[in-house]
């Protein structure tokens, strides 16, 4: 059970929070353009990564806000937490 | 009660208040303080259970949460009664009774021990090997090997017992309460940090508590006076929480903690009553220190299951704690310095000790020469090869060690005994080390594995770090608190420790024997009944890695998940392997440490508590009108309104003809409701529904279908326009919260430009639904000043209206296919309004109507019901509803998916209409359907998604995805039943009025 400390609230039981997947994938502005692979891509296509892992979380029983976290899944422990749109403070 | 068992001069047990109890139907007697194992063996009661395979005799074995042998079966109420309870861990108390849980028929006389003389024949996996075949008599035996197994018996009746949650958090929690977690506690509590101590015992102290030695001294007192003293302190001490009766069950990430704490557990029969008897405590600490001690070893030789073979420890244990002698001639057999230290307890006390059997050359440590002194033989550098005793050891049979210790040498010794201590050395207690995350190191010296690094604030202190020696354990865990805890504590710096320091250390994992490895038994696990031979046969076999050698021995995987076993079983695996036991890894230790009951795991979740339950404004009418209710997600919805002696099937019947007859009313308030406001309101809609929103006019509805990413169908329902930049949205009663999640996200993160809010608002409107022809007729009388002519209010649109001065908004929608209307009215006067509603409808028979009449009025007009008629893997394509996907919008959630390769596909699974040969025959939900009943395997083409019986068509109708099904209008196909093949025609999903000529009747 993490803690996270969601950027508008404050640090809460990961009960609070619901996971919502890999961050940074942006869905395309022009989908009708795109071939099947490349909207597989957007589609399907996402990294389970073993270490520093990009995600993106909603403090669904909070302030339903969406934020980003940086999280090495070998030890759950979050490096980073930032909103939306703004970039990771980690590479 | 054998009196000659008791020593009187005790400190811990209080022997005025006498306490009976009965164990396997006799009535004893133990004293207050007692557990439930320490009043047995003071009842010379040592055998307690049968053996798990091979049904020998077992005794117990320890005094905790290590006894693998002594489980029990804690009362017999239908409600109450509890296996697997561990006998050393149950406190006496006035009426407990208990009883042994591995034997049938009975502990003295068990049939399964005939397991034992064939046990040539039960090798490692003997189940998995014998059992396998043929499959379908798996049934046959799976009853006979649990019914002699010995699993306990799960109570038949609802637990009556209250259980609790808490959370607490504080700055540093302490886990042990032994010597080493009571120096930690009071180095942080005086420094002014939040502490919590707690230990699983009902007083602190852990097994200093009760060190009375001369090898053990601090500032001139005995080691257990010395702690006496600090434990006083603590008491004074305002930032300590001390938590007796607690163990923790689990030690997850971020440093939260689950812990179970016993409150009436020990409380006498009749005063457990109406009280909370476990509460889990939900922790969060800021530190961690964990000081769990360690666990004594057994040893690896022949016979070592048998009733009175216990760890040397405990020995000790019921002795100095309890008073109790485990027997008047006890033996001892060693490879380290601990058992001399029960020699000594034992000898102090007056019971005979017949001689220390310890493997190792002759030693010289302080203790060692303590032993001598008090005159107790030691048989150096010898090993017990065989033990003799049915039902309780009576001798034991001691043979010299070869000079490499590979093998014994010379004359056999036998020596009379009634009890034998075993002690094998140290097995720090890592568990919850590991649990949070922990990884581990190996000593070599004395072959234990201890925490290495750890991602939490956290540290291990005392033994379960592996310091085992007072001085080191004093000195280690002050100077680590102190570190750790960035505080300086200088109690601990000037003491005057005397403390027997080990000066050999020897281990021989499986012991030698003078037999042959197949003609003996070592057991390892003795709860599971594996034995040393186990292990090497599974190695033969060609198991390499631990947790296959684990799972194909059973070797560490019973109740006690191997606490004793494990570093055994390791070891031999390590030397026969010849691997490094270092290189080799532990098996994963995993909560909870011990057995939790369900009752404490869901505390006070149960019966209404269980899930959220969500009424709506009008429930209470609908109770009052006797209706069933059908769960829908968290709501209780109205199912049916039966009238007296009617089935479900007449209801619905009934309720679905009177809606298209006359009236019918539902209460729809359940259906999710999103108010949508900003200036980009109707882009909005435009993105997330697949149909064009812009020039909906303001008044109007619109039906719209959302779909995922991946073009298939997730949600619809109609939103209406209420002004220029405002919209009310409703969803379907389950995917409310989805939906609303879902649009959130796009709005947050893919479209963070829109300005769009979206607000909740399902619970601030009640919804009622009057459909029929005499509809229209009943909502003039309810509210005369709205104009309901066509012309005025068509056929999706909405009015603002007021029903006596409070405002409501009335929509005309149909998910019936009848002139209907909507009233959508603030909730606290929706049940009101309802009875409004009611009252005006009753000239026309109006009829309520529940959820399963209205599927079936909605089936007949081939409506969907998105979760139902879909499942997530269709396409509004595949629902033949390509007119509302529009072709001028660049964009929406899911087009572009609903043109790859596999949505385009002609041979997909379609939505059909089915009408059976036999109007009478209905289909079953989810049934499957085929063409051709002779080609062999035969080809599922679809399923049934939605059958009825209608009563307004007089026939049978249902809705199903068939492959292809688009082009197969007309054509024959077959429903294959267990005992039938219905025939069936697939046809249009419509099935009555393709005109909608009723819409505006
Ligand atoms: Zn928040």
């Amino acid at each position: 059970m993490f803690l996270i400390n969601c950027p508008y609230c404050g640090e809460r039981d990961q009960s609070e929070f619901s996971a919502g997947g890999e961050a940074h994938i942006v869905r395309p502005k022009q989908p009708t353009e795109l071939s099947d692979d490349q909207w597989a891509e957007f589609l399907f296509m996402r990294k389970n990564i073993k270490g520093i892992q990009f995600e993106r979380w909603n403090h669904a029983h909070g302030c339903r806000k969406w934020f980003n976290i940086v999280r090495d899944t070998r030890n759950d422990k979050i490096h980073a937490v930032y909103k939306m749109g703004e970039k990771p403070p980690i590479k | 009660m054998n009196k000659n068992l008791r020593i009187t001069n005790n400190k811990f047990i209080d022997q005025t208040s006498r306490i009976s109890f009965k164990f396997d139907g006799k009535t004893l007697y133990g004293f207050k303080g007692d557990t439930l194992a320490s009043a047995l063996l003071a009842n010379n009661i040592h055998l307690v259970g049968r053996s798990f395979k091979y049904h020998r005799p077992r005794g117990i074995m320890a005094c905790g949460s290590e006894e693998p042998n002594a489980i029990v079966q804690v009362g017999n109420d239908a409600s109450m009664t509890e296996p697997n309870t561990r006998a050393t861990e149950i406190e006496l108390y006035e009426g407990l009774e208990a009883s042994s849980q591995n034997c049938w028929p009975s502990v003295n006389f068990d049939i399964g021990a005939i397991n034992n003389f064939f046990s040539p024949l039960i090798p490692a996996a003997f189940y998995y090997k014998t059992f396998m075949w043929p499959a379908n008599f798996w049934k046959l035996y799976e009853y006979f090997i649990r019914k002699s197994a010995g699993l306990g018996k799960s109570p038949t009746k609802p637990d009556k017992d209250i259980y609790d949650h808490r959370y607490l958090h504080c700055d540093v929690l302490i886990v042990g309460g032994g010597i080493s977690g009571i120096i930690a506690a009071k180095t942080a509590a005086k420094n002014n940090l939040n502490t919590v101590l707690i230990d699983d015992k009902n007083i602190l102290g852990g097994t200093t508590l009760f060190q009375e030695n001369e090898c053990f001294k601090i500032n001139n007192s005995y080691s257990n006076e010395w702690l006496k003293k600090e434990i006083e302190t603590l008491n004074s001490l305002k930032n300590l929480t001390i938590k007796t009766r607690t163990s923790v069950a689990a030690y997850h990430s971020y440093n939260y903690i689950l812990a179970r704490e016993n409150l009436t557990d020990h409380l006498d029969l009749n005063e457990k009553k109406d009280k909370i008897r476990q509460r889990l405590w939900k922790i969060r600490a800021k530190k961690v220190i964990i000081a769990t001690g360690a666990i004594e070893r057994p040893l690896i030789f022949n016979n070592n299951d048998r009733p009175g073979i216990i760890l040397s420890s405990s020995i000790k244990k019921y002795i100095d704690y309890y008073g109790v002698k485990c027997g008047q001639k006890i033996s001892l057999f060693t490879n380290n310095d601990s058992a001399y230290e029960t020699a000594i307890s034992l000898s102090n006390s007056g019971v005979s000790v017949n001689s220390v059997v310890d493997i190792r050359d002759k030693t010289n440590s302080l203790i060692v020469k303590q032993a001598e002194k008090l005159g107790i033989k030691i048989h150096w550098k010898s090993t017990v090869v065989n033990t003799n005793g049915y039902k309780r050891i009576n001798s034991i049979e001691i043979m010299k060690l070869s000079d490499d210790s590979s093998a014994v040498v010379g004359k056999k010794i036998k020596e009379e005994c009634d009890c034998l201590g075993m002690s094998g050395g140290w097995t720090p207690r890592v568990h919850l080390f590991t649990q949070s995350g922990g990884k581990l190191k190996f000593r070599e010296e004395d072959n234990v594995f201890l925490p290495d690094k750890s991602n939490l604030e956290q540290i291990s202190i005392g033994s379960c770090n592996g310091d085992f020696e007072l001085y080191e354990v004093i000195k280690n865990s002050a100077s680590s608190t102190n570190k750790f805890l960035n505080v300086k504590n200088i109690d601990y710096e000037n003491l005057e420790i005397i403390s027997s320091k080990e000066m050999d250390k020897k281990n021989i994992w499986l012991l030698p024997s003078d037999k042959p490895l197949g003609k003996t038994k070592p057991f390892l696990d003795f709860q599971n009944d594996s034995t040393a031979n186990d292990v090497k046969l599974a190695l033969r076999e060609g198991f390499k890695s631990i947790e296959h050698v684990k799972r194909y021995t059973t070797t560490g995987m019973a109740t006690d998940q191997g606490k004793l076993s494990n570093m055994h079983a390791l070891g031999i695996i390590s030397e026969t392997a010849g691997v490094k036991m270092g290189e080799l890894g532990t098996t994963t230790f995993r909560p909870p440490y011990t057995p939790l009951t369900f009752g404490t795991i869901v505390g006070r979740n149960v019966g209404e508590f269980f899930d959220i339950i969500r009424k709506t404004p009008i429930h209470d009418w609908h109770l009052e009108n006797k209706a069933e209710f059908e769960n829908v997600g968290q709501w209780k919805r109205a199912w049916y309104y039966p009238k007296e002696n009617e089935s479900m099937y007449d209801a619905v019947q009934r309720e679905s003809k009177a809606a298209r007859d006359s009236a019918g009313i539902l209460d729809a308030s359940t259906l999710g409701k999103i108010d949508i406001q900003g200036t980009d309101a109707s882009e909005f809609l435009n993105r997330v529904y697949t149909n064009a929103w812009s020039k909906l006019e303001i008044g109007k509805c619109r039906y719209g279908l959302m779909l995922n990413e991946d073009g298939m169908v997730y949600d619809d329902g109609v939103t209406a326009r209420l002004s220029e930049n405002h919209y009310i949205m409703t969803t379907t009663t389950g995917g409310a919260a989805n939906v609303m999640t879902k649009l959130e996200d796009y709005l947050q993160t893919e479209w963070p430009e829109l300005d769009v809010y979206l607000t909740s608002v399902t619970d601030h409107y009640a919804t009622i639904s009057v459909c029929g022809p005499n509809s229209k007729k009943i909502v003039s009388k309810v509210i005369p000043d709205l104009d309901l002519s066509d012309s005025n209010f068509p056929h999706m649109s909405f009015k603002n209206a007021k029903i006596d001065k409070i405002k409501c908004r009335v929509m005309r929608i149909s998910f019936t296919g009848e002139h209907s209307y909507e009233i959508n009215i603030q909730s606290s006067y929706g049940k009101s309004v309802w009875e409004k509603c009611f009252e005006a409808g009753k000239e026309f028979n109006i009829t309520p109507y529940g959820t399963e009449a209205m599927h079936l009025l909605r089936a007949e007009k081939g409506f969907i019901i998105a979760g139902q008629d879909t499942d997530g893997t269709i396409t509004p394509v595949d629902l033949q509803m390509n007119w509302i996907i529009s072709k001028k919008k660049y964009d929406f959630i899911g087009k572009r998916s609903l043109y790859r390769s596999d949505t385009i596909r002609e041979d997909r699974k379609q939505l059909v209409g089915i009408l059976t040969e036999d109007p009478k025959e209905v289909l079953e939900e989810g049934a499957q359907i085929v063409a051709d009943t002779n080609k062999k395997p035969i080809e599922m083409l679809g399923h049934i998604t939605s059958s009825y019986f209608s009563p307004n068509l007089k026939k049978s109708i249902a809705l199903a995805v068939v492959k292809n099904g688009k082009k197969l209008k007309g054509k024959k196909m077959f429903v294959p039943m267990e005992n039938k093949t219905i025939n069936i025609t697939i046809t249009d999903t419509i099935f009555l009025d393709k005109e909608n000529k009723r819409l505006n009747a």
